[in-house]
């Protein structure tokens, strides 16, 4: 006990900044992301490993005919297993952990706002996301002769959309979630319907066209079609403005669900 | 005492859970600046309840708090880089190590100070590379406390800050708080330890099912209590026999088989009459025994309550 104790409470420097506050944060989770090997598995390997197992699936499929390629139904699937696996499963499973061990009530007695806390704890994670869809690119590009995509601006937008949609449906699915373990069984849903019906496994385009306009609708779907339009080019303004509404239409109702009922503290 | 050196103010709170559980029932009570303020109760009694409105992490359901002249809930950005907080239990990632832990919490406060000064102060220095979840319960509560300080709060809240230390831990962080105090920091602590209210607090709430029972400096809730004396009477003598207690300055008594109990505010009188009666009459007492109130006395006699009525 060398050090002195008070400084008489007097205020020496200036107040923090979200800035700040955010990068003290995510530089914390970013180390607790490399020492969690059932996080870096979720996030990082199965996203990567899953496109090669649809590959043989694909090669079956006459995409050709809707006017597609194997990479223009690989790649959008890659960054699909990417926001379903690295950032919403795991993202459930972080905030659900968090929450447990009581970090985010003791946050929350600090300077940090609501909104900073979920951001900072997901940064690490988004940012994974982010170049594991320039490495698939990268590799959809040498690998599947996959050319550079001619609405690049569609395809940025609807990655960025997925990522905070996912990001906010992780908190959303956490506050339902009691245990780490049992995030493994809260997030099938979500996971499992957007698989199937979004366009990550099977492009909408190859679905009857009634189903296909209903699953237009899910929460996964326009991220994917507008990654695959901004890869494929051929996605006209309407459509691009259409499933840019409905991305944002569950971001929002996502976020605002967060702001509603997110839960802070265990069950007691 | 002016208003405007109460660094804490609560009028009328009342927290009732979402299952209709009422945890706190309508307390008032104030802190002045650079005073030392325990709540004590037994468990369940709403300190924690109380104590996480007053860090702003809940609204009350009615009543009114102000923290530095704000509310800490809805003034959340003004408050909080002012205050320091431990909560009862923990609440840091377990794979982090104890410095980086306080390098995340030091990037989280306004003014902080460097991460390593603070854990020196709580004797956690040499201890900056081991992870979060090998500590010790004591080691744990003492890095909470590190990063409580990290800030220099004007006011500083203490959720059971020494519950699971050994007895040196317990003195070295009285000896914190203390230190603390002189430096001009207000501090309102949790505990149900009768020895840490009684040696560290200015004054103290008792807290008994979510009221206040008793307040005032360890000597007025002490002295609001009485004194009591005990003795067992031999065959043949009844409480009838002795001088009438009004005399004796005896507030009460109960009277159980032989043995008969009396509360007195005025010890030595009433001890003084019943030994003089006692002597004239050749009784002899047994098992005597006179006690002036203590603390421990007041706490026990309020949870023994039990159901006061609403």
């Amino acid at each position: 006990m060398s050090a002195s104790i008070a400084r008489g409470g007097r205020r020496v420097g200036a107040l923090t900044t979200p800035a700040e506050r955010l990068g003290a944060l995510a530089r914390a989770e970013f180390t607790l992301l490399g020492r969690s090997r059932a996080t870096l598995l979720t996030a990082v390997l199965v996203p990567l490993a899953l496109p090669f197992t649809l590959r043989s699936v694909v090669d079956d499929m006459d995409v050709q005919k809707e006017g597609l390629s194997v990479g223009l139904v690989l790649l959008p699937a890659a960054i699909g297993f990417s926001l379903l696996f690295g950032v919403y499963s795991a993202l459930t499973a972080i905030y659900t952990t968090r929450r447990e061990e009581l970090v985010l009530k003791r946050l929350r007695t600090g300077e940090p706002r609501d909104a900073e806390i979920l951001c900072g704890t997901a940064l690490p994670i988004g940012a994974t996301a982010v170049v594991q869809s320039l490495v698939v690119a990268a590799g959809s590009a040498v690998l599947l002769d996959l050319p550079a995509p001619r609405a690049p601006q569609f395809a940025v937008l609807g990655l960025l959309m997925g990522l905070v949609m996912c990001a906010a449906l992780a908190a959303v699915t956490a506050t339902v979630t009691r245990t780490v373990e049992s995030a493994q069984v809260t997030t099938l849903p979500f996971v499992l319907a957007s698989m199937s019906v979004s366009g990550v496994t099977v492009p909408l385009e190859m679905l009857p066209d009634r189903l296909a306009s209903v699953c237009e609708l899910l929460p996964l779907s326009p991220v994917i079609t507008l990654i695959r339009g901004g890869w494929s080019g051929t996605l006209s303004v309407y459509e691009a403005f259409g499933a840019l509404g409905t991305a944002l239409a569950w971001t929002v109702l996502a976020v605002f669900a967060v702001g509603r009922w997110f839960r802070w503290e265990p069950r007691r | 005492m002016n208003t405007d050196e109460h660094v804490i103010e609560v009028t009328d709170l009342r927290r009732v859970y979402g299952g209709g559980f009422e945890a706190v029932r309508g307390i008032s009570f104030s802190v002045a600046r650079g005073e030392i303020f325990a709540l004590l109760g037994t468990n369940g009694a709403g300190k924690t309840s109380t104590v996480e409105l007053l860090e702003g992490l809940a609204r009350p359901t009615e009543g009114r708090i102000r923290v530095l002249g704000h509310d800490p809930h809805t003034d959340r950005a003004v408050v909080r880089p002012r205050t320091g907080v431990m909560l009862q239990e923990g609440g840091f990632p377990s794979e982090l190590t104890v410095g980086e832990t306080a390098r995340m919490w030091a990037g989280c406060v306004s003014g902080a100070r460097p991460p390593l000064e603070v854990l020196e102060l709580v004797g956690l220095a040499r201890r900056t590379g081991v992870r979060v979840k090998q500590l010790s319960g004591g080691e744990r509560r003492r890095l909470d406390l590190a990063l409580a300080l990290l800030g220099d709060p004007e006011v500083l809240f203490l959720d059971e800050p020494t519950t699971g230390l050994d007895a040196e831990g317990r003195r070295d962080t009285w000896e914190l708080v203390r230190a603390l105090r002189e430096g001009g920091t207000t501090v309102l602590l949790t505990t149900h330890y009768l020895e840490e209210a009684e040696g560290l607090a200015d004054r103290l709430a008792i807290l008994h099912e979510g009221r206040v029972a008793a307040e005032g400096t360890p000597d007025e809730v002490t002295a609001a209590q009485p004194s009591r004396i005990s003795f067992e009477l031999p065959e043949g003598w009844f409480v009838g026999d002795l001088p009438p207690l009004g005399d004796l300055g005896v507030s009460g008594h109960e009277v159980d088989g032989r043995v008969v109990r009396l509360r007195t505010h005025e010890l030595q009188r009433a001890a003084t009459g019943l030994l003089t009666w006692a002597e004239r009459a050749g009784v002899e007492l047994r098992r005597l025994d006179v006690r002036s109130a203590s603390l421990e006395e007041a706490f026990l006699g309020i949870a023994a309550r039990e159901g006061v009525a609403a």
